[in-house]
């Protein structure tokens, strides 16, 4: 199989404001290794006394970028590693990345055909690097988003999706189900079936499904999916957090 | 790396003494129950579950859900570990263990590995040596309820011992084979074994 995966010393070479919560990180890193866009890099941080700790974060950058990856990382509540990178970390630090990881949630523009992309809140940055990998090569193929965020300011890269929608043709749905702005004429409410069939409508009815997302969000509407009868071999997820039930 | 690297201002969280001695290396404690599956999770109707236990064995066994309910059961408390980092600590199932099972066989002198499957297709490899002297039990009760859907239930392979990938979610069946074949994540580049104390993540780990 593949070699091992060595644990690299990366250079943060910028940080960007996506939202409040969110963050995106710029890693040049030493050696690069081909990626796929929705694979992940472990991040390691290590104490003066050698405790370490370590979390996966999804590549949100193109994957035809060389030389560097872009993780864009949202900083929860109690996270000890997230809240790390966004409170201590500035520009010209170091953190230890090992990666590309997995190789089941993932598109490749070459052969990749149509895709179907569900995201809810940081679940969108692996379909993310799929929407801009398929923008960087030039790909015709049919390509929607259904995004659901909390409110307007939680829409991690609102801007760069209304460039890929009106330049690349993707087909790019919000839903907020927290607040919304005066004025908003995206969805209103939690993904549900009716929602589902209207951007299903929408899509390549071949189109492979991806879903990234809260895992309430990731099995609803992953039980939608099939519920309206389409084949669950189809839809590929990763989920984070616990049910909430 | 011969020097070990120090991130810049990283303290970190000290787990207490207790739990340093029962958190694999690389891995945080957490209270919650995430869940992670790599497609939509499957509904099986009681009445069309079975279990199988096939493959190098005289003569393979197909429970009925009544039947493998019937099985003498027990409960288990056991640490568990994710590889993508979570540790959770004293989860209480409810189930029958592998040896049990295994006892309801005639095993090929050649079975080596055992190859769990799944609704949805899911497969995992395990030597059988990870699978007996009740290192391994099949759960359909967690916390004292029934095991959800999104957990792997109605019922799903639990093995303590190794990353929570070994343990397949939506288990019908294992078949005993001689050769090696490596399972879903396996396949994707996941340690073949996946022993959290050794860290084994990743092919090469």
């Amino acid at each position: 199989m593949t070699a091992t995966l060595e644990w690299q010393l990366a250079t943060v070479t910028a940080i960007r404001d996506e939202t409040p919560r969110v963050k995106t990180f710029t890693l040049s890193l030493p050696a690069e290794l081909p990626h796929l866009a929705g694979q992940h890099y472990d991040l390691r941080l290590t104490a003066a006394d050698g405790y370490q700790a370590q979390r996966s974060y999804s590549i949100a950058s193109d994957p035809t970028l060389a030389g560097q990856i872009e993780l864009t990382i949202e900083r929860l509540a109690d996270g000890e590693v997230s809240a790390f990178m966004h409170d201590v970390v500035v520009p010209g630090d170091r953190v230890e990345v090992r990666g590309p990881i997995g190789g089941y949630l993932v598109w490749n523009a070459d052969g990749g055909g149509p895709i179907l992309l569900i995201a809810g809140g940081s679940g969108i940055v692996p379909l993310m690097a799929m929407a801009r990998h398929r923008a960087s090569t030039g790909s015709h193929v049919q390509a929607t988003l259904l995004y659901s965020s909390r409110s307007r300011e939680d829409i991690i890269y609102f801007d760069e999706l209304q460039r890929l929608h009106s330049g690349d043709a993707l087909g790019v749905f919000h839903t907020l189900t927290r607040s919304q702005p005066p004025g908003w004429t995206g969805y209103s409410r939690r993904i549900d079936g009716a929602m589902l069939e209207e951007v299903l409508a929408k899509s390549d009815p071949a189109a492979a499904i991806f879903i990234c997302g809260p895992t309430p969000l990731v099995e609803g509407a992953a039980e939608g999916l099939v519920g309206v009868g389409l084949a669950p071999g189809r839809i590929r997820t990763e989920r984070f957090g616990s049910t909430g039930s | 790396m011969a020097e070990r690297f120090v991130t810049r201002g990283f303290v970190g969280r000290r787990n207490t003494a207790e739990d340093r001695e029962r958190i694999p290396p690389g891995q945080y404690l957490t209270t919650d129950f995430p869940v992670l599956s790599a497609g939509p999770t499957p509904h099986t109707p009681l009445t069309d579950w079975t279990f199988a236990l096939g493959g190098l064995v005289r003569q393979p066994v197909i429970w009925t859900w009544d039947q493998f309910l019937a099985l003498p059961s027990q409960d288990f408390n056991v640490d568990i570990s994710c590889v993508t980092k979570w540790t959770k600590l004293d989860t209480r199932w409810h189930g029958v263990s592998l040896d049990i099972l295994l006892e309801h066989v005639d095993l090929d002198t050649r079975a080596q590995f055992a190859i769990a499957f799944s609704d949805g297709g899911y497969t995992t490899n395990l030597p059988i040596p990870d699978l007996v002297n009740g290192q391994a039990f099949i759960a359909w009760q967690y916390d004292g309820g029934p095991l959800p859907p999104p957990h792997g239930g109605p019922a799903r392979l639990v093995v303590p011992h190794l990353y929570f990938w070994k343990s397949a979610k939506w288990v019908r069946g294992i078949r005993l084979v001689e050769q090696d074949q490596r399972g879903f994540w396996e396949g994707l580049g996941y340690h073949n074994r996946g022993d959290p104390w050794k860290e084994q993540r990743y092919d090469g780990d």
